[in-house]
């Protein structure tokens, strides 16, 4: 199935989960942060909340500003 | 000077210099100028996450023992910063955010409604608040009024380094809050965060004036004392201005 991470399409397996995303496009899982569908997903929700095809899953990180 | 600590939202913090990381030119004259500041509290923004991206920026402060003070820039909407800030409280493990809602890219002006609707969202779900708002004293009454640990008015637009260009509000803020007040924005030298804290101000936050310096470690070193000056100058009461001179020498026999 197709999702949608960070803005760009990625090919996942059927009943994928966020971590199945986090390591399909190699970000590490500290220090960053998770929405699906503009909702947060904690961390301990990471490997049993599954993607749906067409998923909008963005991963943040904290970068230099303000 | 030991007991005048600025505590906000219950959290002592021990500066009243807070800096931003943005601008800096690399992590290692950033890490100089944080150094040379003393600050105790900086902030950091949130993006997606790519292959260029590192975490070096959080493992210099953590490795500095700065407390990191997430904020929501480059959010225009309450649904985009309330958002961007539950995903900092998510990925940092803090409730402390800088919340920022700008009206447009051009003056980067906070947009008042959106601000206080995401202020009041974040309040409500535990968050420590610092919003960036307007030199408005009516605007940081209300934000205060829904709980905001703190009001952070800017001296002139973010980055243009225009000084407090209306220093009669910043006082007129200072006078009415009942939560620690912070110059946010427009600083462009020393004088400029002095001059914040002779106002009233509570600390002082900053970033370009120090990071696009010609020397970001000296001037960080500047702020640092300049704002320990206006905090002292605030705090020993200064003479009234007089229209005529006033002897300071015994007059002549």
């Amino acid at each position: 199935m197709t999702v949608w991470i960070n803005g760009a399409e990625h090919e996942l397996g059927e009943g994928a989960s966020v971590l199945d995303a986090l390591d399909a496009m190699g970000a590490p899982h500290a220090g960053v942060a998770v929405a699906v569908d503009a909702e947060v997903v904690p961390r301990a929700a990471w490997a049993s909340t599954t993607l749906v095809a067409g998923s909008r899953v963005e991963v943040l990180t904290a970068v230099q500003g303000g | 000077m030991g007991d005048d600590q600025l505590v906000i939202g219950g959290r002592k913090i021990g500066s009243r210099l807070i800096m931003g990381t943005g601008g800096a030119g690399n992590l290692e004259i950033l890490e100089r100028a944080l150094v040379a500041s003393a600050t105790a509290l900086t902030t950091v923004a949130m993006r997606r996450i790519d292959a260029t991206t590192g975490t070096g920026v959080l493992d210099l402060l953590r490795r500095l023992g700065i407390e990191i003070l997430p904020n929501t820039a480059g959010c225009r909407s309450a649904a985009e910063a309330v958002l961007t800030a539950r995903l900092a409280r998510e990925a940092l493990e803090t409730d402390l955010v800088k919340l920022e809602v700008v009206a447009d890219e051009r003056t980067l002006l906070p947009d008042p409604i959106e601000l206080l609707d995401a202020a009041e969202q974040l309040v409500d779900d535990g968050f420590t608040v610092l919003p960036y708002t307007n030199d408005d004293p009516v605007l940081a009454r209300r934000l205060e009024s829904v709980g905001c640990a703190a009001v952070m008015p800017l001296g002139s637009p973010i980055g243009t380094g225009l000084g407090i260009r209306n220093p009669h509000n910043i006082a007129m803020i200072v006078e009415q809050a009942g939560v620690p007040v912070v110059l946010d924005a427009g600083i462009g030298t020393a004088s400029e965060a002095a001059q914040a804290m002779e106002l009233g101000c509570d600390a002082v936050l900053l970033a370009t004036a120090v990071t696009r310096a010609g020397d970001p470690e000296r001037m960080a070193h500047a702020m640092r004392l300049a704002v320990e000056a206006g905090r002292a100058a605030h705090g020993a009461g200064r003479i009234p201005r007089r229209y005529w001179a006033q002897a300071s020498s015994p007059a002549v026999d």
